[in-house]
């Protein structure tokens, strides 16, 4: 047992930490609000140029080759910076995907593009409309040697501003009832693609994405016909951590405003943070923000190691726990937050509001509480 | 990163886990709430055979009795025996006296005292709590005036429990009453056997029996005294550190949690399988999550103490979360039985022997070892430096 990071993470994480305070401070993300990428090229590239794009990527492919903890610390300090732009889609949902699903012909041409920087490329992080066949609203019918796509895809984020996206379309099987999912990586700049902005809490930047009569090669689909399902799974456990350890480093960074907030304030002769009623809720956060960190270490562990015996160990449990833990700590340090700053925290001006609109979208994000709740009654046999 | 137990701590764990499965059935189980007759006996004769095997005190040192281990094996340990819901005694002496004694005691005092808490051969108490004194333990009065040789004792404590089969209580006393009220207390260790020392029954609701216990005159030889006197407040501040991860009670809570599930998806209640309704779907899995947040919570206190620190407010949030999530577990599993879960473990219509009954009064134990508002304090004030 050994519940504390390597040193290697260690340095991964302040590194981090001091490259986005000098790089990433609170003001650029306040300006890049009403930018019309609504990221920065520049920071993108310089963090291409660190390897974080790529870490989840292997060696062979132009990555950093780390794993799924190395990438959960990295993503604290993410989540902690708000980092804008579309990095938990590209460089863990799309990445993971294509490395499950691609040929090598298409890991070694695709991935290291995405690891450089030089090919940006998203995916939709909102609930699990991805691969449920249900809500299913992009179809795929056969056109010549490849594809027409045609249909609408929802909450697609930056999609305006990234050069490549990955969809899931369904076709037709032999009968009606079968549908058939199939994951497509599609340019942007396709004829017959537009995409319009979903305005959302916190300006967060999503898109409907609309397709008409979108042809792409056979080369588009990535992986088997109608294996989306089975190549997306491990790929949305493996974001779903990821999208744990972003709310953790944000409900961290939050705690540490309002604990200074509350050394500072002084209300009726003395700190606010002397009182019991402040320090109480600040606890209360300081519990659950511990609890969610543990849970999505565990979760990363979990995912990362296979068993005594070899086999791969399911993480499903663990990952399921994770995220409900984090849900409702995002909900706790919005509440505790705002709770703390008060009538300040109500003004645009102030920086807390951008931490708990982002909190809100990071919890609907790869399934919310009662989604892995859900999750988790199946896994307890319920 | 890895949450793994090494082979060896693996292997003991199954063993502990295998003993305790064979040496404890079912009808010797402690249920929550109920006290049967004997068991406290029988949890003393599961105590020696534990401590034959240097399985009880594992994670002390040989010399002192123990296994010569670490705390991960202790917490392994301690979580197999709230797991096995063993009827558990002498955790007084194993969690609080002895760790003191390692690092307060003299060489004599430990010779003396260790040995035989480690062997099962004692029963300890605690005497921190009076009756006008709680959370605001460093105002205690209990008074202890040296005479030549010896400490007088006058006073009284307040839920002293295990008491009426203690042999010894391990106590705090004023010293030195002009001092500021931290740097005026001594800790000792008195003999129950000691004239002077009376108790009256205090029957708690989770069905222990505990007492006040009273000191008209009581003379201590002044051997009694462990470490300094007049620190015996920070010799107590540091030992409550010590036994802080908290897995017995976790392994406890955990086992009843675990048969409840069990007992929902296998029995019917109103016309359905309990657990087919999303509703408790819904709260049993909450519960889980909770629960299993709980465990790592208190597996990082222990692996904390493994690595040489000291935990302090994080076994502050351990502590607080699994009193918060017992309490929550207990006020859910109620909900779920409706009156079913109202009837005590001697009734013939009681699910599962009473336990959720019993947890639900146990549940209510939010103040042992610090209060939950006293938690939330020291996570605020010693973990995130807000001010006094």
């Amino acid at each position: 047992m050994d519940l504390g990071l390597n040193e290697q993470q260690k340095l991964l994480s302040r590194t981090a930490r001091e490259f986005l305070e000098a790089e990433c401070p609170i003001s650029l993300v306040r300006e890049l609000e009403d930018s019309k990428e609504g990221y920065s090229l520049e920071l993108w590239q310089k963090m291409a140029g660190l390897g974080w794009l790529g870490l989840a990527i292997p060696v062979d492919h132009g990555g950093d080759g780390g794993n799924l903890m190395d990438q959960t610390v990295l993503f604290e300090e993410i989540g902690r910076a708000m980092v804008p732009g579309p990095l938990l889609a590209s460089s863990a949902y799309v990445v993971r995907t294509i490395l499950g699903a691609g040929s090598d012909e298409q890991k070694s041409r695709i991935l290291p593009q995405f690891a450089s920087g030089d090919t940006t490329v998203t995916t939709i992080l909102a609930g699990q409309s991805l691969n449920d066949g249900r809500e299913l609203s992009l179809r795929a019918t056969i056109d010549g040697q490849g594809y027409a796509l045609e249909g609408t895809a929802i909450f697609m984020p930056y999609a305006d501003s990234s050069d490549m996206m990955l969809c899931v379309a369904g076709s037709l099987g032999q009968t009606e009832s079968t549908v058939y999912l199939t994951l497509f990586l599609v340019a942007r700049d396709s004829d017959g693609l537009t995409t319009n902005a979903m305005p959302s809490i916190g300006d967060y930047r999503q898109h409907e994405v609309r397709f008409r009569n979108v042809r792409v090669g056979p080369d588009a689909t990535i992986g088997q016909v109608g294996g989306a399902a089975t190549y997306l799974a491990p790929a949305q456990q493996w974001t779903t951590v990821l999208q744990c350890a972003d709310i953790v480093g944000r409900s961290e960074k939050i705690l540490e405003m309002v604990v200074e907030y509350s050394k500072n304030r002084v209300q009726f002769g003395r700190p606010i943070g002397s009182f019991q009623a402040v320090q109480h809720q600040c606890a209360d956060l300081r519990t659950a923000v511990d609890g969610a960190r543990m849970a999505t270490y565990h979760a990363a562990w979990k995912v990362d190691n296979t068993g005594n015996n070899g086999t791969v160990r399911d993480a499903s449990e663990e990952v399921a726990v994770a995220k409900a833990c984090a849900g409702s700590l995002s909900r706790l340090a919005t509440a505790v937050g705002h709770g703390i700053f008060a009538g300040i925290a109500f003004t645009v001006e102030h920086d807390m509001q951008l931490y708990s609109m982002r909190s809100k979208i990071a919890e609907a994000n790869m399934g919310d509480t009662d989604h892995h709740l859900e999750q988790l009654a199946v896994c307890m046999g319920l | 990163m890895n949450f793994d137990f090494s082979k060896e701590q693996q292997s003991f764990k199954e063993d502990v886990r295998a003993f305790l499965a064979r040496r404890v059935p079912p009808e010797r189980q402690e249920v929550f709430g109920v006290e049967y007759d004997g068991q406290y006996q029988f949890g003393r004769e599961v105590a020696s055979e534990l401590a034959q095997r240097r399985w009880l005190a594992v994670g002390w040192p040989e010399e002192h009795g123990g296994g010569g281990k670490g705390p991960i094996e202790q917490a392994i340990f301690n979580e197999q025996m709230g797991y096995g819901m063993v009827p558990r005694t002498g955790i007084t002496g194993l969690g609080f006296v002895g760790p003191a004694l390692m690092v307060f005691g003299s060489l004599e005092q430990q010779a003396q005292y260790l040995p035989p808490i480690a062997a099962s051969e004692v029963e300890y108490c605690q005497g921190f709590s009076e009756p006008n004194v709680g959370s605001d333990l460093a105002s205690l009065e209990l008074r202890a005036d040296r005479d030549g040789d010896e400490y007088v004792l006058n006073g009284s404590k307040m839920f002293t429990s295990y008491v009426y089969n203690a042999d010894y209580m391990y106590l705090l006393a004023r010293t030195d009453p002009q001092a500021p009220k931290h740097r005026g207390i001594s800790m000792f260790i008195a003999d129950m056997k000691t004239p002077g020392i009376s108790l009256r029954a205090l029957p708690y609701i989770s069905g222990a029996m505990a007492a006040q216990t009273f000191f008209d005159n009581v003379r201590l030889p002044a051997t009694a005294l462990i470490g300094e006197e007049n620190r015996g407040w920070y010799h107590a501040m540091t030992t409550l550190d010590f036994e802080r991860s908290g897995l017995e009670r976790y392994g406890r809570t955990r086992r009843a949690f675990d048969d409840f599930v069990e007992f929902c998806k296998t029995t019917g209640l109103n016309g359905r399988v309990i657990s087919d309704s999303p509703t408790v779907k819904h709260k049993l899995a909450e519960i889980k999550a909770a629960f299993d947040v709980w465990s790592l919570l208190c597996w990082n206190v222990a692996w904390l103490q493994s690595s040489g620190a000291v935990p302090n407010a994080e076994a502050s949030v351990a502590f607080l979360h699994g009193t918060e999530q017992r309490l929550k577990f207990a006020q859910s599993a109620m909900e779920i039985l409706g009156p079913h879960g109202t009837l005590r473990g001697d009734s013939q219509w009681a699910p599962l022997r009473g336990t959720i009954e019993g947890i639900h009064r146990e549940s209510m134990h939010l103040h042992g070892a610090g209060t939950s508002e006293i938690h939330r304090n020291i996570i605020a004030q010693r973990g995130l430096g807000l001010p006094r």
